[in-house]
């Protein structure tokens, strides 16, 4: 084991480094596109089944395939880790999506009519009411999309984008059962990380009544 | 006919080809109570929030203080009208300072000047009966049902609108609570002289309260009695319903 770790330990912790990185920026991109996005379908009711939809089929493209369509394309296609981004994103909109527009038409609608009646302008009505009561059912939203990117990230290095799933695609090619689980071992310790310590700010969140 | 006050004129509201309101006219003069009494369907929620503009009527015309809601901006209009509705109206991420010093914060008044807004907000504490020391930090699951209601008319009045509309504020409480609400309430009302609308279906609360009583059924305005005559009236539906109110236990 020792001997194992000396000779892997700087790989499985530069890896780990780069999944993480992989992840969190597809995050931080999916986060801003998606919340936005599922604010903007509470308002425009009529783009919420066709954009729904379409995020939808892209969370049932599999993922090897996506990463695989995506290689052509343009300004993606020559940077893997860019390329991994773009399609970890896309996994990610749904869940971010879904769980924005969502919490947000589940209000009472008594209490949005009272928003409403206060003479609350459609900004402030978001920002005091629609955003604090929807929160932690938002953040439900991120920590599901987060814990399947970073499973999903693994692939990635299916097309040299780096990261955990590199020792295990090495592992797999090299019938080394060692080298598969030092990728996979980090990898399910980090979606449990991120697992755990979302839900604990979800829980902060929840909105006693 | 004066042009002060809340007035109905002629008002219907049709959504998917059901008629909710069939052409009420109505006026309630200025700093009277008016109670809107009916069973449930009979539109009095739908007319009441005419006044707000949270309903939008398919016709006719509501004027506040002779201006014509479907013209004025909506939102001026809401802020200078208080609504208090049934059990859930606080909202329940915000302490009860919060929520009352909200009508405040929205609109942009006390920006920065925390010191002017606790005084206005603990003087609508008080006016309901509230301590702003030991109500002003707790959040609303953590009060009765009673405590909740007073919060909500003390949001409601924090601004001296010029209208209060009520919508089954009490009726989720039980029979003594209801009591002391109401009788803190109608001397509220005495001492600010407001223009209010209460929708109730408790005849004994509405004569308790309002100057005036109004029935609906299905929409239209069935009876429309100064308080004192209710009792004592001819009209056929208003008997019914003081018959289904006060009704002998069969032996």
């Amino acid at each position: 084991m020792n001997a194992f770790l000396d000779r892997y330990g700087s790989q499985i912790a530069r890896l780990t480094f780069e999944h993480v990185w992989l992840t969190a920026s597809a995050m931080l991109f999916a986060v801003a596109i998606a919340v936005p996005l599922g604010i903007l379908l509470t308002r425009r009711e009529a783009l919420a089944r066709p954009v729904l939809a379409f995020t939808n089929i892209l969370q049932t493209i599999p993922s090897l395939a996506l990463f695989g369509l995506l290689l052509p394309v343009p300004f993606l296609g020559d940077h893997a880790a860019r390329l991994a981004i773009v399609a970890l994103i896309g996994y990610a909109l749904l869940p971010i999506l879904r769980n924005t527009y969502a919490g947000i038409r589940g209000i009472d609608p008594e209490l949005v009519d009272v928003a409403n009646a206060l003479g609350m302008t459609g900004t402030q009505r978001l920002f005091r009411v629609e955003l604090p009561l929807s929160a932690s059912f938002i953040l439900a939203g991120i920590r599901t999309a987060t814990v399947t990117c970073v499973g999903i990230a693994t692939i990635a290095a299916a097309i040299g984008a780096g990261g955990l799933g590199e020792l295990i695609f090495r592992g797999v090619a090299s019938v080394d059962n060692g080298l598969v689980l030092a990728g996979a071992v980090p990898a399910a310790l980090l979606a449990l990380c991120a697992d755990g310590l979302l839900g604990l700010a979800e829980k902060r969140l929840v909105v006693r009544r | 006919m004066a042009t002060h006050g809340v007035e109905f004129a002629d008002v219907s509201f049709t959504v998917g080809g059901r008629s909710i309101l069939r052409g009420v006219s109505l006026h309630v003069a200025h700093g009277t109570t008016t109670a809107l009494l009916g069973r449930s369907g009979s539109g009095k929620t739908t007319l009441l929030r005419t006044v707000n503009a949270l309903v939008r009527p398919t016709g006719g015309r509501v004027l506040v203080d002779g201006r014509d809601v479907a013209s004025e901006d909506v939102i001026a209009l809401r802020r200078g009208i208080g609504y208090v509705i049934q059990e859930t109206g606080l909202f329940p991420h915000m302490t009860v300072g919060r929520n009352v010093r909200l009508p405040f914060e929205v609109r942009g008044r006390f920006a920065g000047h925390f010191d002017e807004a606790d005084r206005e907000v603990e003087q609508a504490l008080d006016s309901v009966g509230l301590s702003y020391a030991e109500y002003c930090d707790r959040y609303p699951w953590q009060l009765s049902g009673g405590q909740r209601q007073r919060a909500g008319v003390a949001r409601a009045l924090a601004t001296k609108p010029k209208v209060l509309l009520m919508d089954e504020p009490f009726g989720a409480l039980d029979p003594l609570t209801r009591a002391e609400m109401q009788t803190m309430l109608r001397e509220l009302l005495r001492r600010t002289g407001l223009t209010t609308l209460i929708v109730t279906h408790d005849l004994d609360e509405a004569l308790y309260l309002a100057d005036r009583v109004v029935l609906l059924d299905e929409g239209a305005v069935v009876a429309d009695l100064a308080s004192k005559d209710v009792r004592t009236s001819s009209n056929e539906a208003m008997r019914e319903y003081v018959a289904a109110t006060h009704r002998e236990v069969p032996q």
